[in-house]
């Protein structure tokens, strides 16, 4: 049971951790945060690579795999790039004018 | 531990690190950007740490690696042309269809293992109850967070309405009977390894769309909100079924993370999470168009020249956007017009109310993406003691973030939400498509006071009206 025990020991620590790192932000940042918190739990991308990694090359596994790999990544590109538009916007003021959205 | 092991462990700790300095980076204005790069770099690390440890230890076979390839592809080609075409009024229901999908993907990764058990992380000897409670729990989260999300997305598109009947108490029986068949379905799971499976997916992924469904607009954003945190947790319960800490951190960071904020929100609107739950709709915009007419007694109307010619002779102008402005999409056109009183020796500021706009923060990336220089963007607490010192306040598709009944009223639902005092300014001009109500349904008395004036039209329209009468004026014309 000791992958069980430590797995959540990581998942109190990690809970607490993001209790604290949010605390304290300006309401300005809110929907960028939760676009690129949402962007971050696209980590789950990991868990659909371990699967196509580990499929063992069965062609159910492979496919349901590469399509999980599909929708996280989605996810993943998607949010980032969009809270990326989002604050770009933000920081455009500061760097002479110009700025790309 | 060997190499391999090692080099993974390290990867995998960097990783954590740098994703917890991207979410802390992102709470502040100046680092926001750089941190958004640095999580995304830190994904990148972690996917190459495993892909390396994979190589290495277990060995990545040809098959494999052309599903990745094309799985990646596919996805991250999507996600790439729908983050540059999405436009920026449409910023919550993008959030949630990715979040629908981030939802799918533990899902599927939950569901293949159940389905096919061989080969997965636990070593044979430590498979067993906890590997079945993780896929419970992901496929539970996961085909919630699906379902909700893509019908959170399709009502704040306007494909769906609140249907009727979940506006009755029936709404509530019908999701007993979906949580019911799902938590059979779990135990059937439990119990036997295999069935069950079936079950659990469409009860909680029926749960979600009955959750979600009967909830208005305006309660929306609070939905995407908890939704998000559920991704959090199905990414976490993913991260249990395949064996990896670093997902059960990531995905418990953003799980906690969503909470926060889902409680800002909540906090915004004076509303408790329990009711935006399980309150239904207290008025959806959509549908009380035009239902609040006769309840209006002393409205003063105006036109559009008026207006602009109190604002020629303001000094101090304070603009407040909302819903409406959004919808209309006229932030440029609100630019526009502020330009021109900028120009003509007027100071203009926005105040802006925490949950202006549909989520908190999103008017302030509207404003942003229409030049609006940031030191002009007040915050509520800020703006709030300058109003008597106010000459003229455009009140713009707002309507409860306005209404005094909040402060004054102790009858009112609305007693308690923390409003902006426009009232306490010299003229208000409240910009509105008709007199419906607004979010609460709840009648603002703001539009009877004797020093508020209504202007009649789209937001878009009546401002691009507004700019051609200032001009004709001459106000900011440099002589």
């Amino acid at each position: 049971m000791s992958f069980l025990s430590e797995a959540l020991w990581v998942l109190l620590l990690g809970s607490l951790l993001g209790l604290e790192l949010i605390g304290k932000v300006p309401p300005t940042l809110h929907t960028p945060l939760m676009s690129g918190a949402n962007a971050i739990s696209g980590i789950t991308m990991l868990a659909a690579l371990t699967l196509i990694i580990k499929s063992g090359d069965q062609l159910p596994l492979l496919v349901m795999g590469s399509i999980a790999l599909g929708f996280a990544l989605f996810n993943v590109i998607g949010g980032f790039l969009v809270t990326d538009r989002m604050l770009a916007m933000f920081s455009r003021k500061s760097s002479n004018g110009r700025g790309n959205r | 531990m060997n190499f391999a092991e090692t080099f993974k462990f390290v990867i995998d700790l960097v990783s954590v690190f740098l994703l917890a300095l991207g979410i802390k980076g992102l709470s502040k204005v100046r680092s926001a950007r750089e941190a958004n790069q640095l999580a995304a770099f830190a994904m990148l690390l972690a996917v190459v740490g495993l892909l390396i440890n994979s190589a290495i230890t277990i060995g990545i076979s040809f098959n494999a690696f052309i599903w990745i390839i094309l799985g990646s592809a596919i996805g991250g080609l999507l996600g790439l042309v729908t983050a540059q075409r999405v436009p920026m009024t449409a910023m919550p229901e993008t959030v949630a269809l990715f979040n629908g999908c981030g939802g799918m993907s533990s899902l599927l990764v939950a569901i293949a293992v159940s389905l096919f058990p061989d080969g997965m992380a636990y070593g044979d000897s430590q498979r067993g109850l906890v590997e079945i409670i993780s896929i419970v729990v992901s496929v539970f989260v996961g085909a919630i967070t699906f379902s909700g999300s893509i019908i959170a997305m399709a009502k704040l598109q306007g494909w769906l309405s609140t249907p009727i009947w979940t506006q009755s108490k029936i709404r509530h029986l019908v999701n007993i009977i979906f949580a019911v068949f799902s938590l059979v379905g779990a135990f059937e799971l439990l119990i036997t390894g295999q069935s069950g499976l079936w079950l659990l997916v469409f009860g909680s992924g029926l749960l979600g769309i009955g959750v979600t469904l009967p909830i208005g607009g305006a309660d929306m954003p609070v939905v995407i909100s908890l939704l998000n945190s559920y991704s959090g947790v199905a990414a976490s319960a993913a991260g249990f079924v395949v064996g990896s800490q670093l997902l059960i951190v990531a995905g418990a960071m953003v799980g906690a993370a969503g909470l926060i904020l889902t409680q800002v929100m909540c906090n915004g609107m004076n509303r408790s999470l329990v009711s935006v739950l399980f309150g239904g709709a207290l008025g959806d915009s959509n549908t009380s168009l035009g239902s609040g007419d006769s309840e209006y007694l002393n409205i003063t109307n105006c036109s559009v020249e008026e207006c602009a010619l109190t604002l020629e002779t303001a000094e101090r102008v304070v603009v407040v956007p909302g819903y409406g402005l959004a919808v209309a999409q006229a932030q440029h056109t609100l630019r526009e017009v502020t330009r021109v009183l900028e120009s003509g020796g007027i100071e203009v500021n926005y105040a802006i109310h925490p949950v202006a706009g549909r989520m908190p923060g999103h008017m302030n990336v509207l404003l942003a993406e229409a030049d609006v220089p940031y030191e002009q963007l007040k915050e509520m607490d800020t703006i709030n003691p300058e109003f008597p010192a106010t000459d003229v306040v455009l009140v713009l598709g707002a309507n409860d973030v306005v209404n005094p009944q909040a402060k004054n009223d102790s009858s009112s639902p609305l007693y308690g939400m923390p409003v902006l005092d426009v009232h306490e300014a010299r003229t208000v001009f409240v910009i509105k498509r008709g007199m419906s109500a607004g979010y609460s349904g709840i009648k603002n008395d703001l539009f009877e006071m004797a020093n508020t004036s209504m202007v009649f039209g789209d937001a878009k329209k009546v401002l691009g009206d507004l700019l051609v009468e200032l001009k004709e004026l001459g106000v900011g014309r440099k002589l």
